[in-house]
């Protein structure tokens, strides 16, 4: 039985922001396959006791005196942008065109982080 | 005065501290080979002759001035084109960071600027540091020195290459699965991967931030120590950075020169032994055994009944940390853009840029990974294999209370023909099936020539606690008292 369907690999494809052709499709749904039922053998590891193990160094977060130092300035920031206009990243239209706007209270999270 | 592209490392910075040769001679000789027979190679995917001249002359100019420099000062070395250089194109060897060129130095580059070092160029890589050939650079494959038709590993091909040709006595790779060690073993050199977090990762391109490990690599075991030891130690820039120092590595390689091992105790994994290996491999290995044994080393073998589940592990938490560090290549902020023409949306923008930008393994790799993190697959996928990292952990330990190092072939098989592993991943991914239980587990690891197969090099790895690097040091260059180094034909 195969462990992944071509359509799984084209949802994984839109998920993963890849405009993949039908070609590529059809060979990364044979490749993911064989992958996937390689890699299922980590289950054979009964392991509901064991604790997973993220990091192999403990982690801890590194805070620094709140000090200002120069940055990079904006010129060096934006240096290596595809697209920039006035001092910014200048980003392809979001929004369609004959996309009407959000009604209220039903459009993106607004400053506070509340719908 | 002799042809310094033949020199160790070593022996170039005692030539410019006497006075024999100028930095900037030195870094001439390497300019001009890499001018002679990187066309065949392409271990360089930029050389930066004029930031390498000036380099060298700050150094002549320093040591003109009486000031007192270190170890390495003036002696030529290639970056992994993985590592951030400021001003100088980082590609990763990916079309989606085509002519970037980084606004900042990665630590690793920084150091090295620091100990005197002269930085020849960028070397090729697989793109993204994904593949085990250096044949998934979007710049076109490497050649091994040993043999133009073969590949020189992955995903450092490009830095051992650049050794084994003499292009250069040092070169910076970085350690995943095994793209240091690797590499060295199928060119003939020394990769080193130290402890993780032993080697700083600012600057350097993200591909599994838990497992990926900057490290050095050379013609031979002290000329690697004395690169550790320049680039290593903490890094207050990167939160996963170890607050110790560097075990001393560089003494430790002096030490084990002298083919001493009395009362050092080596492990053989009883679960690597033959599996999936060539027997040429085995057989080059058994002879090195053999011969740590006459140093005095005692052999014991101990089993890590978990290390089968390394590669099938590594398999999904390294796509899995691919494919969220790699959302930020969205064509916003640098490199590729694709369909920005007022017709596509932003979301048609970026799935575009990222279909041109990204080659077939990567594109793979981060479907794979959004495969194991979805919801419904996360926990028999992504965490069942971090509870796999435990049990990989616990067989090290348990290995490190019987011995002081593991070794074991590097590789399963030598450098394969061009072409032979890429329809079938899977079998590609084979190649780092020796090298990756010590990337999950966070030790450093080595790989020294240990002799021939069918006229191929073959490497022993010798694998030690976290920060213990100096331990494989010692073995290493005892090893390589006895075995010697190894050179290719002439090209």
């Amino acid at each position: 039985m195969s462990a992944i369907s071509r359509e799984e690999v084209a949802h994984l494809a839109r998920l993963s922001r890849l405009a993949v052709t039908e070609e590529e499709l059809e060979t990364f749904a044979g490749q993911l396959d064989v992958i996937l039922q390689a890699v299922a053998r980590v289950g054979e590891v009964a392991a509901a006791d064991i604790p997973p193990t993220s990091h192999s160094v403990p982690l801890t977060n590194v805070l620094r005196d709140d000090v200002v130092v120069p940055g990079l300035t904006r010129a060096e920031a934006l240096s290596g942008a595809p697209d920039s206009e006035e001092d910014r990243f200048r980003v392809p239209r979001i929004l369609d065109e004959d996309e009407p706007p959000s009604p209220r209270g039903e459009g993106p999270a607004d400053s506070d982080g509340k719908a | 005065m002799a042809d310094v592209t033949r020199m160790t490392a070593t022996e170039i910075a005692a030539l410019i501290a006497s006075g024999e040769a100028s930095a900037v001679e030195v870094t001439r000789a390497h300019l001009d080979r890499i001018a002679a027979v990187d066309d065949r190679v392409h271990a360089f995917l930029h050389v930066d002759s004029e930031g390498a001249l000036e380099s060298a002359r700050t150094v002549d100019a320093r040591r003109a001035a009486g000031e007192e420099l270190g170890p390495l000062a003036g002696v030529p070395v290639a970056v992994k084109d993985v590592l951030a250089t400021k001003g100088v194109p980082t590609t990763v060897g990916s079309k989606i960071l085509e002519n970037w060129r980084p606004p900042y130095d990665s630590t690793i580059v920084a150091r090295l600027r620091a100990a005197g070092t002269v930085m020849l160029g960028k070397t090729n890589m697989d793109e993204f540091a994904m593949g085990s050939s250096t044949e998934y650079s979007a710049y076109g494959p490497t050649g091994n020195p040993w043999d133009l038709g073969r590949i020189p590993g992955g995903s450092g091909g490009g830095s051992a290459a650049a050794l084994a040709a003499y292009e250069a006595p040092l070169a910076i790779g970085s350690d995943t699965g095994g793209s240091i060690r690797q590499p060295g073993a199928v060119t003939g050199t020394v990769g080193a991967k130290p402890t993780y977090g032993g080697t700083s990762r600012y600057g350097l391109v993200a591909f599994s931030s838990s497992l990926d490990t900057p490290g050095p690599c050379a013609r031979n075991v002290l000329d690697a120590a004395l690169l550790h030891a320049a680039i290593g130690g903490h890094d207050p820039r990167d939160s996963t950075s170890i607050p110790q120092p560097v075990p001393d590595v560089v003494a430790a390689a002096r030490a084990g020169a002298s083919g001493d091992l009395t009362g050092v105790r080596l492990g053989l994994v009883t679960e690597f032994s033959g599996e999936g290996a060539e027997p040429g491999v085995l057989a080059a290995f058994r002879e090195a055994v053999d011969a740590l044994t006459k140093l005095g080393a005692e052999v014991v073998e101990v089993s890590c009944p978990h290390f089968q589940y390394a590669l099938p592990a590594y398999y999904l938490i390294a796509p899995s940390e691919c494919s969220s560090n790699l959302a930020r290549f969205d064509g916003v902020r640098f490199g590729l853009r694709v369909g920005d023409d007022g017709v596509h949306s932003l979301e048609e923008v970026m799935s575009l840029t990222r279909d041109a930008g990204f080659g077939p393994e990567v594109k793979r790799r981060i479907m794979l990974g959004t495969y194991a993190l979805s919801s419904g697959y996360y926990d028999a996928y992504y965490g069942q294999a971090q509870k796999v990292r435990t049990l990989i952990t616990q067989d090290f330990t348990n290995a490190f209370e019987q011995v002081d190092v593991l070794i074991s072939p590097t590789t399963p098989f030598v450098a394969f023909p061009f072409g032979s592993r890429t329809s079938d991943p899977y079998q590609m991914y084979l190649a780092d099936l020796f090298t990756i239980p010590s990337n999950l587990y966070g030790g450093p690891g080595i790989s020294v020539p240990c002799g021939l197969s069918d006229g191929l090099p073959v490497g022993l790895q010798i694998m030690a606690p976290t920060m213990a690097d100096d331990r494989m040091y010692r073995v290493g260059a005892a090893l390589e008292s006895v075995v010697g180094t190894l050179a290719p034909p002439a090209l």
